[in-house]
């Protein structure tokens, strides 16, 4: 009987299809959870889902890798649903023909902010150069973000975790910043969660309302083209 | 549903193109957003299959980040030795840049106080 269990599982190990469903199935749980609990931003569902499939493959001795070959269907995603954002940007167009001068002064004052803070910040705490040099394109989106480090020596996959650390911030603690900060207007609250922490911002921005979602969609690209731009430029000129 | 994720997925098909052949340094989708985005505004309007395809799309964005975000696990050992300087640069930068870029935009997007539109914003 064990003898049979330990085949099944020896095939499903190995199987896309244990990466594929508890993708699913840990975003399911943590979305229940997060409504269950009044949509509580310390509960973000991802953050939630993370941790239940780390903790589910460490239990089982799975790789990452092994993961990840069922896991890429979702993450393939990505994409279309980057294409996606347009859809609530145009929904935002009038807005949008007013604000453009504004936005784009934002986006590259942010771009600046967020890359040159994050580097000076782990440089003053002793941080090393592979870490000071994957957290500098941390706040845009994962695939430009993993380009950027490659370009300028850092780490792509740990970069890829500075990313989705930043994004949690933002997405966790966003709206209370923004309250205490006071800024109340929602073109300049998306825009900010959008700079600061990309998609995963993106998400938080989108509960919040439509005109906020589509402000940080926007960012999203902008920041990342600013940010392949002045980045590398920065660095070359610190160097 | 489906024309709509056709539509998506040719806008990245001809973004992915557009980079390689320009040599942007940018991922193909966003350059696909755009492209959409631009065929939107020519249009005029969204068709209603694609708004809903793609409101049930982003209804769901969360999950689309879980695969990469779980690589944190290979990671853990060297976040681990730096975690201060990682902590502080994650947390300060990310707060440093949403009051900056906030307050900014708040600032620019506020029609003057003499103007006479002041709660249209």
């Amino acid at each position: 009987m064990s003898a049979d269990l330990q085949s099944i599982w020896i095939y499903l190990a190995t199987s896309p299809l244990l990466g594929l469903t508890s993708t699913l199935l840990a975003y399911q749980a943590a979305m229940w959870l997060f409504e269950r609990c009044g949509r509580r931003p310390l509960l973000n569902p991802i953050l939630v889902a993370v941790a239940m499939i780390v903790g589910f493959l460490m239990a089982t001795g799975t790789e990452y890798r092994t993961y990840f070959d069922g896991a890429q269907f979702v993450h393939f995603l990505l994409g279309p649903a980057t294409v996606a954002l347009a859809v609530p940007l145009y929904h935002q167009l009038s807005l949008l023909r007013r604000a453009w001068p504004a936005v784009l002064a934002v986006v590259l004052s942010g771009a600046v902010v967020a890359g040159a803070s994050a580097v000076a910040i782990a440089w003053s705490l002793g941080g090393s150069e592979r870490i000071l040099l994957s957290l500098a394109p941390k706040s845009v989106t994962i695939p430009i973000a993993m380009g950027i480090a490659e370009r300028i020596g850092g780490i792509p996959s740990l970069t890829a975790v500075m990313v989705m650390l930043t994004g949690m911030v933002g997405a966790i603690g966003g709206g209370w910043i923004l309250d205490l900060a006071r800024v109340r207007n929602q073109a300049a609250r998306g825009l900010a969660l959008g700079i600061a922490s990309h998609g995963i911002g993106t998400v938080r921005a989108l509960q919040m309302g439509e005109t906020a979602g589509a402000f940080a969609g926007l960012a999203i690209g902008l920041t990342g083209l600013a940010t392949a731009i002045l980045v590398p430029l920065l660095i070359s000129w610190v160097r | 549903m489906l024309p709509s994720l056709t539509v998506l997925l040719l806008c990245q098909l001809a973004g992915e193109v557009v980079v390689r052949l320009l040599g942007l340094p940018l991922p193909g989708p966003v350059i696909g957003m755009v492209i959409l985005f631009l065929g939107l505004v020519v249009r005029g309007r969204v068709p209603a299959g694609l708004d809903q395809a793609v409101k049930a799309i982003l209804g769901n964005f969360a999950l689309l980040f879980i695969p990469a975000s779980v690589g944190v696990m290979v990671h853990l050992g060297a976040i681990w030795t730096e975690a201060l300087p990682i902590a502080a640069a994650v947390l300060g930068s990310t707060i440093l840049t949403i009051v900056a870029t906030g307050r900014l935009m708040q600032a620019l997007s506020k029609p003057p106080d003499n103007g006479t539109d002041k709660d249209r914003a």
